[in-house]
């Protein structure tokens, strides 16, 4: 846990910096401009000089111990964490790339087939009706109540016929 | 007095609209399941759900999303009690006596004693906003933009003086919150700023909403996945009617603890920084200290539970008071709910109050009705409650990221956002393992562009002079509190390091 504490404050610093620098890209002004005020860059630039203060303020103290996580030895993640916290990340991942190719309704069905029947063993009729169910109830109240149309991708075709039953 | 009544009147007519009446209800109950479900409470119900509300009247979506917050309270408890598993943090002091009387039997005198000191709590803060807000709108019709400035400033003040966090942690999270906030076009100079690899999403900003719903919606659930580990045990339990009869009879010695932690519970919900979680462990930790017999708390005292719930309930509408009246939220959920009605095309603030009195007081009207609602639905579906805490975790949790992904599409209907979101659920979740303050972080970015906007509109108006906001004796008066909340955590360490020095 301790080097973790370390290693992000360094990020959020080097974070910090970055956010200096795109602040003061021209034409952008971290000065005062002349009857106009304070410079378009002026509040993100030094709003993130602030956090560049803060970060070294928080990897001192994380280095001398002052927080508990700067004294912790207990690792930032056990093996538990790293594969509940990897699957599901990657798996939304997954789910949100596959939307721009196979559309949003196939991709969180194959999302909720993997997430519930596969990683969490559901067992399998209740993870095909789950799978099946919210993506239905996803559909009637975002496209046929709301009227906001998800991404279809390659489905698209197959949408059709419902859009001139419950959508138009 | 009379207006007060005049205009509750006009409110309980809007209220009462057939349409308005229907979302107050679906929100109580979606709220009630929100708040049962471990690891969801509020913040994250009313962060996921605020894009469906875009599509409704602004009153309306309102009703709906005050009645999510409002049910959400109530329903923390149920887990807690059952599950010994808070449904959010502002019902972990639920659990000190609600989890042992569950384990002695009596869960269904726990559920009841929450469910009626929720009632308790939210019906005197209720009586305690409609009496405070008219009052504190007029005066705030005062404040320009030095006044509007000063406030932001005491708003994050509070972050770091009461809100008990890590200070540089705290005051890093409201900096990256105003930072995030300046993102893409500037309004004054119509420059980009901030654009991130040159990524066109960018130029429209970063949506507090997305922010929102990657913390609480994705970054909540990791955190919940990774503690709960799916150990859940629920508590055995048996509802009857005279059972219910035995439990309002056991709970009448607590109605003294159930009123002062009312009373104590709105007050502290109206500090931005504080909210319903102190406030519920304030009631507790006073209630202890005041009762004759201390030694029952922690082993299932009812009054242990009566004073947390009526607490967080009342601080829930305590924290609408600010954002109401002064443009400035009491909690996380009020800074979504803020974010909310700009995106209406409401101003918050006091003018409000003049130039949307059928919003104001339909929304005023509504909480008196959502308390009533919520009570007699969560007696009457405590069984049904129960049922639900047994779906297993691993059907809930996908549930939740898919309507993350949807609900974070829908506003501005592009695929940058679900980006976005898992982005900030990654990160939140980091965050969160080590002890950086999420809220400060959510606040910052609903209210960076109002404190940049009366800044900088200051700072032309002045030019450059900025004593003005020590000059005038409303902003200065602001200032001066916001400043001594900055050294409190400073004077704070002083004292306590002096201390032992002179014991030694």
């Amino acid at each position: 846990m301790r080097r973790a504490e370390l290693i992000f404050a360094v990020i959020l610093g080097a974070f910090s910096i970055y956010l200096m620098y795109m602040a003061q890209l021209p034409p952008l002004q971290i000065g005062w401009v002349p009857e106009k005020g304070p410079g378009s860059g002026a509040t993100p630039f030094w709003l993130s000089f602030g956090m560049l203060i803060c970060a070294v303020w928080i990897f001192w103290r994380g280095w001398r111990g002052i927080t508990p996580q700067g004294r912790s030895t207990e690792p930032f993640m056990d093996a538990y964490t790293l594969r509940i916290v990897s699957v599901t990340v990657g798996s939304i991942f997954m789910m949100l790339l596959a939307t721009h190719y196979i559309g949003a309704y196939a991709a969180m069905f194959l999302f909720l087939i993997f997430y519930v029947g596969i990683f969490g063993k559901i067992p399998w009729p209740t993870t095909i009706a789950v799978s099946l169910a919210i993506p239905i109830g996803i559909f009637f109240l975002f496209e046929s109540g709301m009227k906001i149309l998800l991404p279809k991708g390659l489905s698209e075709p197959l949408f059709i016929p419902l859009y001139k039953m419950f959508v138009y | 007095m009379m207006d007060i009544i005049t205009h509750l009147s006009e409110g309980f007519s809007v209220a009462f609209q057939p349409f308005n009446l229907g979302m107050m209800m679906l929100g109580c109950l979606l709220g009630l399941f929100i708040g049962a479900m471990p690891g969801l409470g509020s913040v994250n119900g009313v962060a996921i759900l605020l894009p469906i509300t875009f599509f409704v009247p602004p009153t309306a979506a309102i009703i709906f999303l005050a009645a999510i917050y409002y049910g959400s309270m109530y329903g923390g408890a149920i887990s807690s009690i059952m599950l010994g598993i808070p449904g959010a943090s502002t019902a972990v002091a639920t659990t000190f006596d609600g989890r042992p009387m569950a384990m002695q039997g009596k869960a269904d005198f726990a559920l009841v004693a929450a469910a009626i000191a929720s009632f308790v709590g939210g019906t005197i803060s209720i009586i305690l906003f409609t009496l405070f807000a008219p009052p504190l709108a007029d005066f705030a019709l005062r404040f320009g933009p030095q006044e509007t400035f000063a406030l932001m400033v005491l708003a994050f003040a509070t972050f770091v003086g009461l809100g008990g966090d890590d200070i540089p942690k705290t005051i890093f999270m409201i900096l990256l919150g105003l930072v995030l906030s300046t993102v893409g076009l500037d309004t004054i100079s119509g420059r980009p700023r901030l654009i991130f690899f040159d990524l066109q999403g960018f130029y429209k900003g970063i949506s507090f909403i997305v922010l929102a719903i990657g913390i609480y919606g994705i970054g909540e659930m990791l955190w919940t996945l990774e503690t709960s580990r799916g150990k859940v045990e629920i508590a055995a339990h048996r509802f009857t009617f005279e059972r219910l009869r035995a439990a309002l009879g056991e709970l009448k010695r607590a109605i003294t603890t159930m009123t002062f932690s009312s009373f104590l519970g709105y007050f502290v919900g109206v500090l931005p920084a504080a909210g319903a979680t102190p406030a519920a462990l304030m009631a507790y930790g006073l209630t202890k200290s005041f009762s004759k017999e201390p030694e029952k708390f922690g082993k299932g005292e009812i009054s242990g539970v009566a004073a947390p719930e009526a607490a967080n309930n009342a601080a829930s509408t305590g924290s609408m008071l600010p954002m109401m009246t002064l443009g400035i939220p009491g909690s996380p959920t009020t800074a979504i709910l803020l974010g909310g009605m700009v995106i209406w095309g409401l101003t918050p603030g006091p003018l409000l109050f003049i130039q949307q009195s059928e919003f104001v007081w339909g929304l005023t009207a509504s909480l008196y009705a959502a308390n009533f609602v919520t009570v007699l639905l969560n007696l009457a579906l405590i069984p049904l409650f129960v049922w639900v805490l047994r779906m297993p975790f691993m059907i809930l949790a996908p549930l939740i990221f898919v309507l993350c992904f949807v609900g974070g599409y829908a506003p501005d209907t592009r695929m940058f956002d679900p980006w976005l979101i898992l982005l900030f659920g990654f990160i939140g979740y980091v965050m969160r393992k080590l002890d950086y303050p999420l809220a400060p972080l959510v606040l910052a970015i609903v209210l960076g562009p109002l404190a940049e906007d009366s800044f900088r509109q200051t700072m032309i108006a002045d030019r450059g002079d900025w004593t003005v906001f020590f000059t005038r004796p409303l902003a200065g008066t602001i200032m001066f509190l916001a400043a001594l909340l900055f050294v409190a955590p400073i004077l704070n360490k002083l004292l306590r390091s002096k201390k032992p020095a002179r014991s030694a």
